[in-house]
């Protein structure tokens, strides 16, 4: 056991990929000198050389499609995204290269390719570097998208995603780098794909994942102090979603409030509540509940607190599925 | 209505069009070498030497195998690929694929590079490198697998180092660098590896999509064994290439700093030589090669386009006599390097191909709904496997309707 941040966790995720296997390569742009602009790479350049941690030129398109041939040579790279907002020059090559390279070929070639991004808000930045654009790749068949919340998962979840041979994104909640953990780095790994339940409850269920997953904790201490018992779902898969489990606490406790950035208008909230409404519907006492960011692009840093989700936003909500 | 509106029908179409290109070309021509060897005519330059970034070149190595055996051998492939295509436009024409993305007028780019790869080379083709493909052994049939509807793929790329046919413009250019890096680790780890290079094909309609820029940038960078072969056909549907590119496709080299020539793409015995010479020099540790192969589509851009909208006729019989195949053929005979039998036997084994290919076409299997869900990852997906499920269900209800029936 260590203890460590989400940032060191990831680090030391990478470390042991690239121990492990000497095909596995990271590139992206100044994250070999410099070590990331959040340095969560830092020292592997040192370690690993240039031909495995590639500085790259800054170019989004050109990380995610040179990745590909790496991978149709054999190669596991390992891309990083500066910030979410700016992994649109490289959407097409993700959605129309990387995610159908399976399907295209009848299922003969595979993309191993990662491809990690630092995303939400919360951090007081500029345009495009707050942004939680997840369900825009969740809507793509082909890709599988995880979100740790933790330092343990994230140092376990960032190698299975590597091993995995499909293409993996993995959302990384840059408010959260910073997060302090125990991190167990000899305990078997868990399946990266299904949800956590964090905390029992037994009259309301809260799913959240990625950066709200602690805000999501607290607001189900603040419900104990009503009498309100909340379980706490951390969701770390995105696609695909870990439905059992949700639906197995719904069944429970007949509420559920989901939780996310990102804003809720087509997000995975809604997907939620649709796959619940049908699994569970006499279960439920009350509608499913979205607690999310507003139809409005990310807004400016001096009033992001008042569009993040936060635990009066979500008490609230807990408040609206009491009151049915 | 106030004014009045000529109908358009008043206006000389020709002339709108003519008016039209040339304010916009006339710089092209003059401005880069084109390297040659066979002419138009059939007459063959005895070698073929230029001046790349300032170094003289001599191509006599690269064009050591111009005998007849081989010459024929380059023939028959571009008659073949020809013929195939006329095939398949029919085919297409009589509703048995879906579209049909012509080449005549390019074999001699296609098939004279294709036959410069080595087997160790690997090739990211756009959806057009007919000709390539058939070098690189994938059957006629294969390439219209994805053109009949029942594949987007068709051939296993990795039994033929040619990948598959990439329908987003430029997208395969950055495969292909990628795919060079790989070599280049790859040779780092173990130096007996045969030395190879990727090739990157695109057209000069590509040539405007932000990939290649990228691709060509990261290519530099990383000094990539990757040869980048533009087949400039003049046209990117309707838009010529002049509207595209203001100085010559092959000069952009420059600007990313590597070597970048332009070759005269219906000379099948120059491309070979030009390309052999690119891949030598990518596979040596050299460095990344553009090549411009400036040829013309004397088709349309697919079987769903009509030129006749947007270009002259005089421009397309302008590029009549410069037929890559016309002047091979020209060639052969003047020397008497084929007799009239040869060319028999080839009209005859091109007859025999079409009629297999239809045969093939028209039994082509449908693949059916429930494999589609087999190969959209690698590993167990549960949602797909609950649509998957869903949709058996669905299915089979229909079954159990008309046994009730």
């Amino acid at each position: 056991m260590a203890t460590m941040t989400i940032a060191k966790a990831i680090n030391e995720g990478l470390r042991a990929s690239l121990t492990q296997d000497p095909k596995t390569l990271l590139m992206g742009e100044d994250i070999g000198e410099l070590g990331g602009v959040y340095r969560v790479t830092d020292g592997l350049k040192r370690d690993f050389g240039a031909l495995r941690v590639v500085d790259s030129p800054l170019a989004e398109s050109g990380i995610i499609g040179t990745a590909i041939g790496l991978a149709l040579r054999g190669y596991r790279p390992i891309c990083e995204i500066q910030f979410d907002g700016f992994v649109f020059p490289g959407f097409n090559q993700i959605t129309t290269q990387l995610a159908k390279l399976r399907t295209r070929s009848d299922g003969m070639l595979s993309a191993p390719v990662v491809i990690r991004i630092p995303y939400g808000g919360g951090i007081g930045s500029v345009e495009h570097h707050s942004e939680s654009p997840e369900a825009l790749f969740a809507h793509t068949a082909g890709l599988r998208i995880i979100t740790p919340s933790n330092p343990q998962d994230a140092y376990w979840m960032i190698q299975q995603a590597v091993s995995c041979e499909d293409p993996v994104i993995v959302f990384e909640p840059k408010r959260r780098y910073w997060l302090k953990g125990e991190v167990d780095t000899s305990a078997p790994a868990g399946d990266p794909f299904s949800a956590h339940v964090l905390r029992a409850g037994t009259d309301a269920t809260i799913v959240a994942y990625g950066p709200l997953v602690p805000v999501a904790l607290a607001a189900a201490s603040a419900a104990a102090e009503d009498g309100r018992s909340v379980e706490v779902i951390d969701l770390r898969s995105i696609s695909p979603i870990d439905f059992d489990t949700v639906t197995e606490s719904v069944t429970r406790t007949g509420r559920l409030i989901v939780a996310h950035e990102a804003p809720t208008f087509g997000g995975i909230g809604g997907e939620i509540a649709a796959r619940i409404s049908e699994r569970a519907f006499l279960s439920l006492e009350a509608p499913v509940i979205r607690v999310g960011g507003f139809h409005m692009p990310y807004p400016v840093a001096r009033v992001e607190e008042h569009y993040l989700p936060d635990i009066d936003r979500i008490l609230e909500a807990l408040d609206r599925a009491f009151a049915y | 209505m106030s004014g009045s509106r000529v109908p358009a029908a008043e206006f000389e179409v020709e002339e709108v069009l003519r008016a039209a290109h040339s304010a916009i070309g006339g710089r092209q021509e003059a401005a880069v070498d084109m390297l040659q060897v066979l002419a138009p005519d059939g007459t063959m330059a005895g070698g073929l030497t230029a001046e790349i970034d300032g170094e003289p070149v001599d191509f006599s190595p690269y064009l050591a195998a111009t005998d007849a055996a081989h010459l024929r051998s380059l023939y028959r492939d571009m008659f073949l690929v020809r013929r195939f295509d006329q095939e398949s436009t029919a085919l297409q024409r009589q509703g048995q694929l879906a579209l049909w993305v012509p080449l005549t007028g390019q074999e001699a780019a296609q098939i004279g590079s294709g036959r410069a790869l080595q087997p160790q080379d690997y090739a990211f083709p756009t959806y057009r490198e007919h000709g390539v493909a058939l070098t690189r052994g994938v059957e006629p049939a294969e390439i219209l697998r994805l053109f009949r509807g029942v594949t987007n793929g068709g051939w296993d790329p990795r039994e033929r180092n040619f990948h598959l046919y990439t329908l987003v413009l430029a997208a395969q250019s950055l495969h292909a660098v990628g795919y060079a890096m790989g070599i280049q680790r790859d040779q780092l780890a173990d130096p007996s590896l045969p030395e190879a290079a990727s090739v990157a094909y695109f057209g000069d309609g590509a040539s405007s999509e932000g990939d290649i820029h990228e691709s060509m940038v990261f290519a530099a960078s990383f000094n990539a064994p990757v040869v980048f072969f533009c087949q400039n056909n003049q046209w990117a549907i309707s838009v010529p290439a002049a509207v595209q590119t203001r100085v010559p496709l092959a000069r952009r080299a420059e600007g990313y700093g590597f070597p970048g020539v332009r070759v005269d793409g219906n000379d099948v015995v120059a491309v070979e030589a030009v390309t052999r010479w690119a891949l030598d020099h990518a596979r040596s540790g050299k460095g990344p090669v553009l090549i411009e192969a400036y040829t013309y589509r004397m088709s349309a851009h697919t079987t769903a386009d009509d030129p006749t909208k947007y270009r002259l006729s005089g421009d397309e019989q302008e590029w009549q006599p410069r037929d890559p195949l016309v002047r091979l053929e020209a060639h052969l005979r003047s020397q008497g390097l084929a007799d009239g039998g040869f060319f028999d036997e080839l009209a005859a084994e091109a007859r025999a191909m079409a009629t297999a290919l239809r045969d093939a076409v028209l039994s082509m299997t449908v693949p059916d709904m429930e494999s589609r869900f087999a190969t959209v990852y690698a590993e167990p997906h549960p949602l797909v496997q609950e649509e998957l499920r869903f949709f058996q269900q669905y299915e089979a209800g229909f079954v159990d309707e008309g046994k009730h029936a």
